[in-house]
């Protein structure tokens, strides 16, 4: 038993890092905001040719066979750079719609509205609102995930209204008033694994957006002075940042753990691990953008800094997993 | 990351889990908490069969009577102690915990063989003599004095929150060496002997009504300068060591222990209808990816440890979590157990299956182990730094941020 990071973790790590610093720094990622088309194709390609989607994939597919531990690593450091683009439903979707795992076909993923009603075992809600397809305009592929299944439409058949301004203005927004059945992919075992998987790297992501606004925040409170000095040499502002940590380095442990139980299934239970992280995850990712854009004071609500990019961004991604409550459920049952 | 055990390791749960499966159901019950003299007999009794059965001091050294074995199966014995329902460290959790693994790094080879295999035999029991009546948070103000004569030092002052010293022969003891204003700069930490004249103890109530600490004060207390470990005015860095065993690695047995009374919750509301409350079963279910998330940081702690030797700074991070979500749990505990967790003493049959078995197979507390584990809640966010030191710990010497 050692659950430190091993050497080769370390490197995947620091390689992903020294990437994202490279090609993707937060002034380039942002001069995209509000565009239709946020992250260009020789980016796109970049992040396949790194294994971003293709690295659990077998190698003798042309994947780099790394188990679910080696990914939370890499997606931590696309969050933490706020890389934009359907980089999780692209993965998720490596080997099961063609060209995903090497970059040449974006894959975006909505979930299927539950009939109202017809409520699952624990109560999750029935269908709410309209239909939200992130990145549709980039979309080659978009796979759609139900109780009972997994199917893929073709974006270009979807009668689909572009949102004027979304929340996260690096994840722009359609409007669907119908999702046609589509072919099938998978069945709800499938459709089980995927959300069981999105729970875990949508966790890594997030994870990745709680440590981005940690280092965010700290940095600000060394550097702002008020009443004479750093404003981080004050508790209340030291106790806000204390307890980000604490939330992003138990959401860390959370995810690592849960994609270790997927690689090692002996050691515990997959499901309940990865449901649990995803809900630590998201509230970490939450609650740390909310705090990082407090500490700020007014210039948190400006547009300027970043933090609200990351807090929006957060905000998207706990959309890619169930409900807090469903995840929760998922937990109290299996305990 | 790798959570799988190795052969060596799973070797050795199997021949701790088949001796406590043995042993554990011979042990009496355990004396009440208003009968220290009797806890102590059974506790270091206690002690001495692991020490007999080659399990006192997992990860202590051989020359000091352990076992030499590393921190992973120090996480191992823990989890299998929990399991067994076997009694953990009692009224010596400061020799087993604090003063023993701080003389193995700081003392030297002759302290280490004087002070280390009777804490582990079960012979001398250890209390700690840190805080004081004007130096709680603020541990470096400290003010018991000691003034050198010849082979000893002359010890005059008061201590506060000492657990367990009326049954203690020694006391990890921190006092002031350097002048009056040289803070963490003028501490040594000595080993004073609880036999020595100049010695008084007033027990202390707690809100649970029990006496297990108190205050201690010492008159020209004389201690022998071999009794110092580390240096004279060193004792503060010594103190450091000493904290990062307790912030580490001594809470892991809290976290098993609060899944397995989440368990016993869940059962006791599937038995009376409240698990049908969406709310309730949230609840359960947020709590427990909590205390997972939990020991998933502890065992990252201790592989951390197992590469370095000492735990790391993570231990507060840890100690912060874990006892905040303690309360929590034990506040649903006491919502769950209703107007049964207004009595301290067991009431047979409260909320109906208390201290049986659920239909699940988990065993379903009581209200007076709901009661208490709720009290002593309180305790957990002051004891071994209070949360909000962890979080100044935290801001400062892991996030960097300036001293107020």
């Amino acid at each position: 038993m050692d659950f430190e990071l091993s050497e080769d973790e370390v490197a995947l790590a620091e390689g992903m890092r020294r990437l994202c610093a490279g090609r993707f720094p937060l002034e380039r990622v942002r001069a995209a905001e509000g565009e239709r088309v946020v992250m260009d194709g020789a980016g796109w390609s970049e992040l396949a040719d790194a294994g971003v989607f293709s690295l659990r994939w077998a190698e003798e597919s042309g994947g780099l066979g790394l188990p679910m531990a080696a990914a939370t690593v890499v997606f931590e450091e696309l969050g933490r750079a706020l890389v934009p683009g359907p980089i999780l439903s692209s993965h998720l979707a490596a080997g099961v719609v063609e060209g995903a795992a090497d970059g040449k076909v974006m894959v975006g993923a909505v979930s299927r509205p539950r009939v109202p009603g017809a409520s699952r075992e624990h109560g999750a809600s029935g269908a709410r609102g309209p239909i939200v397809v992130e990145h549709l305009g980039s979309l080659g592929a978009l796979v759609v995930v139900g109780d009972d299944g997994l199917a893929v439409v073709d974006p270009a058949t979807l009668d689909a209204v572009a949102v004027e301004r979304s929340l996260d203005p690096l994840t722009p927004l359609w409007l669907v008033d119908h999702l046609p059945a589509g072919e099938q992919i998978g069945g709800a075992d499938e459709a089980a694994r995927w959300r069981r998987d999105a729970s875990v790297l949508g966790g890594a992501l997030l994870v990745g957006l709680a440590t981005a606004t940690v280092d965010l925040a700290v940095a600000y409170a060394k550097q702002r002075e008020q009443f004479g000095k750093p404003i981080g040499s004050f508790q209340a502002v030291k106790h806000l940042c204390a307890d980000m940590l604490v939330r992003s380095e138990v959401a860390r442990a959370a995810v690592h753990a849960a994609a270790v139980t997927i690689d090692q299934p002996d050691v515990g239970d997959a499901t309940r691990a990865a449901a649990g992280a995803g809900l630590l995850a998201v509230e970490a990712a939450v609650a740390n953008g909310k705090t990082c854009i407090q500490v700020h004071g007014g210039m948190g609500f400006t547009w300027e800094v970043p933090a609200h990019l990351y807090l929006m961004r957060a905000r998207v991604l706990a959309g890619a997993l169930e409900g807090a409550d469903a995840l929760a459920e998922i937990v109290a049952e299996r305990y | 990351m790798d959570l799988r055990y190795s052969e060596s390791e799973e070797a050795f749960r199997a021949g701790l889990r088949s001796w406590l499966a043995e042993v554990v159901p011979t042990l009496g019950p355990k004396p009440s908490n208003l009968d220290w003299l009797g806890r102590r007999a059974y506790d270091t009794t206690w002690q001495r069969m692991l020490f007999d059965a080659g399990y006192a001091g997992i990860d202590w050294p051989v020359e000091g009577g352990g076992r030499g074995a590393s921190p992973v199966e120090q996480l191992v014995y823990l989890e299998e102690l929990e399991r067994a329902h076997a009694p953990y460290v009692g009224v010596n959790f400061v020799g087993l915990l604090h003063a023993g693994p701080t003389v193995i790094v700081e003392g030297t080879p002759e302290q280490r063989a004087r002070f280390l295999p009777p804490i582990l035999r079960g012979e001398e029991v250890w209390c700690q003599g840190f805080s004081e009546p004007g130096a709680g948070s603020d541990l470096a103000s400290l003010r018991t004095r000691a003034e050198r004569d010849g082979d000893e030092y002359v010890v005059t002052g008061q201590k506060i929150w000492t657990s367990h010293a009326e049954v203690a022969d020694f006391c990890e003891l921190l006092v002031r060496t350097g002048s009056e204003d040289s803070r963490h700069r003028g501490i040594t930490w000595l080993a004073l002997p609880m036999d020595r004249p100049g010695i008084d103890f007033r027990p202390l109530r707690t809100i649970a009504g029990s006496t297990e600490f108190g205050e201690l004060f010492l008159d020209g207390v004389r201690v022998p300068v071999a009794n110092r470990i580390g240096d004279e005015n060193d004792g503060w860095r010594v103190t450091m060591t000493t904290l990062s065993f307790e912030r580490g690695t001594a809470f892991v047995g809290e976290v098993l222990q609060s899944m397995e009374l989440l368990r016993g919750l869940r059962s006791m509301a599937r038995s009376t209808g409240e698990w049908h409350e969406a709310e309730v079963r949230r609840r359960v279910g947020h709590l427990g990816a909590e205390l997972d998330a939990l020991w998933a940081l502890a065992r990252r702690n201790v592989s951390q440890a197992a590469r370095t030797g000492v735990p790391g700074i993570g231990g507060s991070v840890y100690k912060l979590a874990l006892s905040e979500l303690r309360q929590r749990i034990a506040e649903l505990a006491m919502e769950l157990v209703g107007p049964a967790g207004l009595v301290f003493g067991d009431l047979p049959g409260a909320r109906g299956l208390a201290g049986a078995d659920g239909a699940d197979g988990a065993r379903i507390p009581g209200n007076a182990e709901i009661v208490h584990t709720w009290v002593h809640s309180f305790s957990r966010t002051i004891a071994a730094g209070t949360s909000q030191i962890q979080r100044n710990i935290i801001a400062e010497r892991i996030l960097g941020l300036p001293k107020g």
